[in-house]
């Protein structure tokens, strides 16, 4: 029973990842009507914001202290962030804390770069065949993951977890159990709240706002909507904007738990287009879903007795579910009936 | 059943021409080895079977690197097991990887559009980490499979033809060796027969019914054709060619590895194809060999030969030249290869084969042009 347990945990974590990128996918393919190959290109790029940010607070001072000598007898370097000469301790909680807090300069960044790849190239792309919209995004994916590989070499980054928030949670205890039993890394616990609050939001954002209200409109009938004096094409932007913002975020605060390095993006992509069309394309609630059912499922298949049951299982079942789902259900799990069935 | 109208035929003649002359005019190109050419010839050949089905069903598949794996993995366990002659060695290649993807075909042409990318996709992948893991008995996981000293070889062992050398046993072409020039003409052969091959395809009924499909599926199933057939014969037939290139990669370089099944590689021979012109005849291969050509060439270059090339500008400027072009060879060659995928999906959705055609287009308008001006002057 622990055991299930922990494994369901264990799969949460992954499949809030995947909730986040596949519903940042669907929002696209949704209002776009664009198949976003480059959009496993956005969670790296998030992922890569965390790195820029932690450089650029850790930039340091380096002071000789003469007086002190280290065992070989050279002069002590001493460095200190510059954060910190500036504002002291706070300084050191901020170089800490550099993960959580990245999402601040990720957000605007996301939107931007969000925006300007619409604005940019994807517009001209809403009337193309999804074959050649695959082409064009997975051009733009190659190219964004070169740029990012070139300024940040091809080696992991890993990125530190705030010091206070290492370790792990003793979940078992607040449901009772003895300590010890069931316990669950606090960041993982982090991520699987921050995810639950990022899709809340999303959702809260397009079911009670009017912005919301006219872009689930124009999901449904894009042209009724233009016809009623919206500018549709101007919303969908900031959609594009949003989708990115979503996947920029899941990756910044997935930097603890993997080292972010530059084909990050294409490893997430296929994995999480396999769960928009295990969810159904085009709806919203079936890529949340089966992002969290595919992440559980993978870490089932990687416990032992699974493995020893059914070998190479772990590594096959988010793809065999992909194609049993698509061959007997082909509008996924909660698809809307028409949408891209045939 | 061999002929082919006069055009095929002049195109086929050009093409051949241009394929075995390729030591001499690729030369001043600095590229006329042997094994960058194999490697010319050999992702021709994958691009080739993949246009017969992307170019001319319009079935988008992501995962054909699936079929080169097995085509390679088969080659070297038929040099394993029955001889060092290349010929079964191919025989087999192509058979295997048709039978992988009659089932793979089977399964994912339930489906069109995204849902068939995706079907492909996923069935590659699972084929990639299986060689990867459990598969290894067969594969050698990540070491690759490699051939042996006294690896059996029972048909050369019936014959009497065990080579007797020293070191490991190198792939023959009936006695002899496939290495070097030998190696090179071996896949250029190959390649115009599959380049004939696809000519008869693209000519006959069958591909005319493929060409229906992908204009409008629905309206030939309402015209009474059962359109299934069809697309798996395409899907058939494309999975073997990619087993045959898979195959010549093998016998080039007897060494199968699972990052061949990669779906990075799957996405390659889309761009190959892309790049050059879907559903065309030369399309597929000039694009296979404009990627090659700049893989090799772009990611040899380094910042010395840039510093080099860009002596005669002033200090600064050529510092500054040399750090932004560094960005786009060697190692980020890459960086080159999406930023030209996306400018010719965006300007030149046909490919370059389009392209030129549109070209030549203009040029005779331009020809043309001063004639019309002056007969449509007195209509106004």
């Amino acid at each position: 029973m622990n055991v299930f347990l922990a494994q369901l945990l264990n799969g949460l974590d992954k499949g809030g990842a995947y909730a986040l990128i596949a519903l940042g996918l669907t929002l696209v393919f949704g209002t776009l009507g664009v198949v976003n190959f480059a959009h496993g290109a956005l969670f790296m790029l998030g992922c890569f914001c965390a790195v820029t940010f932690r450089y650029l607070i850790t930039l340091e001072t380096v002071t000789v202290d003469p007086e002190k000598l280290s065992p070989w007898g050279a002069p002590v370097e001493i460095r200190t962030p510059l954060v910190q000469n500036w504002f002291g301790d706070f300084g050191a909680i901020l170089v800490d804390y550099s993960v959580p807090i990245s999402i601040l300069l990720a957000v605007p960044v996301m939107l931007l770069i969000g925006i300007a790849m619409e604005r940019g190239i994807i517009k001209h792309f809403y009337k193309r065949s999804h074959a050649e919209q695959i082409l064009v995004t997975f051009g733009l994916a190659i190219v964004l993951q070169e740029i990012v590989k070139s300024f940040f070499g091809a080696n992991p980054i890993p990125q530190p977890i705030p010091t206070d928030l290492r370790g792990a949670a003793d979940i078992g205890v607040w449901f009772g159990m003895a300590p010890h039993v069931l316990t669950y890394p606090w960041w993982r616990l982090i991520y699987l709240l921050f995810s639950g609050l990022v899709i809340g939001g999303v959702f809260a954002f397009l079911q009670f706002t009017t912005f919301g209200m006219v872009v689930r409109a124009g999901m449904a009938d894009r042209e009724t909507v233009g016809l009623m004096g919206i500018d549709i094409d101007r919303r969908f932007t900031v959609v594009f904007g949003l989708a990115a913002v979503v996947a920029g975020v899941a990756g910044v605060m997935y930097t603890p738990l993997l080292a972010p390095n530059y084909h990050l993006g294409m490893d997430f992509l296929v994995l999480s287009f396999v769960v928009v069309v295990v969810g159904g394309m085009g709806s919203l609630s079936g890529a949340v879903a089966a992002g969290f059912l595919l992440g559980i499922l993978q870490s089932f298949a990687s416990m032992t007795e699974v493995k020893s049951l059914i070998p190479g299982i772990d590594q096959v079942i988010i793809y065999l579910v992909a194609v049993i789902i698509l061959l007997v259900r082909p509008r996924g799990l909660m698809g809307r009936r028409g949408i891209m069935e045939s | 059943m061999f002929s082919l109208s006069r055009k095929d035929l002049v195109a086929l003649a050009v093409f051949s021409v241009v394929v075995l002359t390729m030591p001499i005019w690729l030369a001043p190109l600095g590229a006329s080895y042997p094994g960058l050419m194999q490697k010319f010839a050999i992702y021709a050949i994958f691009a080739i079977g993949f246009n017969i089905l992307f170019g001319l069903t319009g079935y988008l598949s992501f995962g054909h690197a699936a079929f080169l794996g097995v085509g390679s993995y088969t080659t070297v366990w038929a040099f394993k097991l029955l001889s060092m002659d290349v010929l079964p060695a191919m025989v087999f290649a192509v058979i295997v990887s048709g039978v992988f993807a009659l089932v793979i075909g089977y399964f994912s042409l339930r489906r069109t559009g995204i849902y068939f990318s995706i079907l492909t996709l996923a069935f590659a992948q699972m084929s990639y980490s299986l060689a990867y893991s459990v598969l290894t008995p067969i594969t050698n996981g990540e070491t690759g499979l490699l051939l042996a000293r006294n690896d059996p070889r029972y048909l050369d062992a019936i014959f009497g033809a065990q080579a007797d050398v020293a070191g490991l046993p190198q792939p023959t072409l009936i006695g002899n060796s496939v290495s070097g020039y030998t190696g090179f003409y071996l896949c250029a052969v190959i390649l115009i027969l599959a380049f004939y091959l696809s000519q008869k395809i693209f000519a006959s009924p069958f591909g005319m019914a493929l060409r229906g499909i992908k204009s409008n599926q629905t309206r030939m199933n309402y015209t009474g054709f059962n359109t299934r057939p069809y697309t798996l014969a395409a899907f058939v037939i494309s999975g073997m060619f990619a087993g045959l290139a898979g195959a010549l990669l093998s016998i080039t370089d007897p060494l199968a590895g699972a990052e061949r099944m990669k779906w990075t590689e799957s996405g390659n021979v889309v761009l190959m194809t892309i790049l050059g012109g879907v559903g065309t005849l030369f399309g597929p291969v000039i694009g296979a060999w404009l990627i090659k050509y700049f893989e090799n060439i772009f990611s040899a270059i380094n910042t010395n030969m840039l510093n080099n090339a860009f002596s005669f500008l002033p200090d600064g400027v050529q510092g500054f030249v040399v750090t932004v072009l560094s960005k786009f060879v060697g190692e980020g060659w890459q960086l080159t290869l999406g930023l030209m995928f996306v400018l010719i999906v965006v300007f030149l959705p046909g490919g370059l084969v389009e392209g030129f055609h549109r070209f030549m287009a203009r040029l005779r308008r331009r020809k043309e042009a001063p004639e019309r001006v002056s007969s449509t002057q007195p209509a106004e």
